[in-house]
């Protein structure tokens, strides 16, 4: 028996796991704090081209989306396989973007929309056609101010 | 008597911020939108007067056709040259005759200076693909960043983008950025 007492002595003591809710909400404090939530879900495929010279969006609050692209193959049977845009959650023609733009300028201070900007996320094998009909849309919505979204690359080149 | 409450087990806690993590990182994005900012022109309102002053001189011509090859003043160019040819065009360095014009102007921060009167048309095909476009409209955005740049080094001894915002209005005022797209259109078939 005093064998095994004395073994039971030895024993290491259990780290103690006080400590980890406090670590796991720091992480979540940070998630909270530098994430911003996902508004809509893509329904176009979206691989972006690269640019060197591009500036950051600044207040991401003032920034609507335009989706250019093929459709996601769930969506292929039903819509082919031609690039399509979309506005929010919808598939979209050039005729709703007037629409589109009319409603995001009401969701915003008056102030402010002189300082909205339209990111255009425009798929890489996606033909000027689209995009070219969009930007006259846009013109004529009177939202001049866009962003052609990229990615961030050292050289275009490879 | 004072009752002794039980301790409530705290066990659970670390499932429960770890549930609450999880639902954070699944539901949010951190992407950082960055692009290539661009001002569209205003819809024309009516008649429009092409009566604009524009010479031959100082138009700098980038065209990509419908397989994406590109076009510089009329003769096909790679586009690894682009970004120089548009630089030594907004610059016109030697004074050439077949280059922009110069105007002088009374700039902040530098007196007089020649500004040239340089506009770069790009256009494109309805076919050309949006990732040659992106490439092109980078080379041109680039040349003028260059040429920004340089001059910033020189009066001030740092790059465009650190410099104050007068700064940098004083030398947009010497290199405006000016590419004019053309009125899309449709042009040699499809």
């Amino acid at each position: 028996m005093a064998k095994f007492q004395r073994k039971d002595k030895n024993k290491r003591p259990a780290i103690s796991t006080a400590a980890l809710p406090d670590i796991v909400f720091m992480l979540l404090f940070f998630f909270m704090v530098s994430t911003t939530m996902r508004e809509v879900t893509v329904n176009v495929l979206q691989r972006l081209p690269s640019a060197t010279e591009v500036n950051k969006l600044e207040r991401k609050s003032l920034v609507s989306y335009i989706y250019i692209g093929q459709p996601r193959p769930a969506y292929q049977r039903l819509l082919g396989t031609e690039p399509r845009i979309q506005l929010n959650d919808q598939f979209a023609t050039t005729d709703d973007i007037f629409a589109f733009i009319a409603s995001e300028r009401e969701a915003r201070d008056e102030s402010e929309i002189p300082f909205m900007t339209t990111s255009l996320k425009v798929d890489n094998e996606v033909r000027m056609g689209i995009v070219d009909d969009v930007k006259q849309a846009l013109r004529r919505a009177n939202a001049l101010k866009i962003n052609y979204s990229t990615l961030t690359t050292e050289n275009i080149f490879n | 008597m004072a009752r002794i409450t039980p301790e409530i087990p705290s066990a659970s806690l670390a499932d429960i911020a770890f549930m609450l993590l999880i639902f954070f990182l699944v539901a949010t994005t951190m992407d950082v939108d960055s692009g290539l900012s661009r001002t569209l022109p205003p819809m024309p309102e009516g008649e429009q007067d092409d009566d604009q002053q524009i010479r031959e001189r100082d138009i700098f011509t980038v065209r990509v056709d419908m397989l994406d090859r590109m076009l510089v003043e009329g003769e096909l160019e790679d586009l690894t040259n682009l970004r120089d040819r548009a630089k030594e065009f907004i610059a016109n360095p030697n004074d050439e005759e077949h280059l922009p014009r110069k105007i002088e102007e009374e700039v902040e921060y530098f007196g007089q200076v020649p500004i040239s009167q340089q506009v770069i048309s790009l256009q494109n095909h309805r076919r050309t693909s949006y990732g040659m476009y992106i490439k092109v409209q980078n080379e041109l955005t680039a040349a003028y960043r260059e040429l920004r740049d340089e001059i910033a080094m020189d009066r001030f001894g740092r790059t465009f983008d650190r410099l104050d915002s007068d700064q940098q209005a004083a030398i947009r005022k010497i290199y405006p950025m000016r590419i004019s797209e053309a009125e899309p259109r449709q042009t040699g078939g499809n």
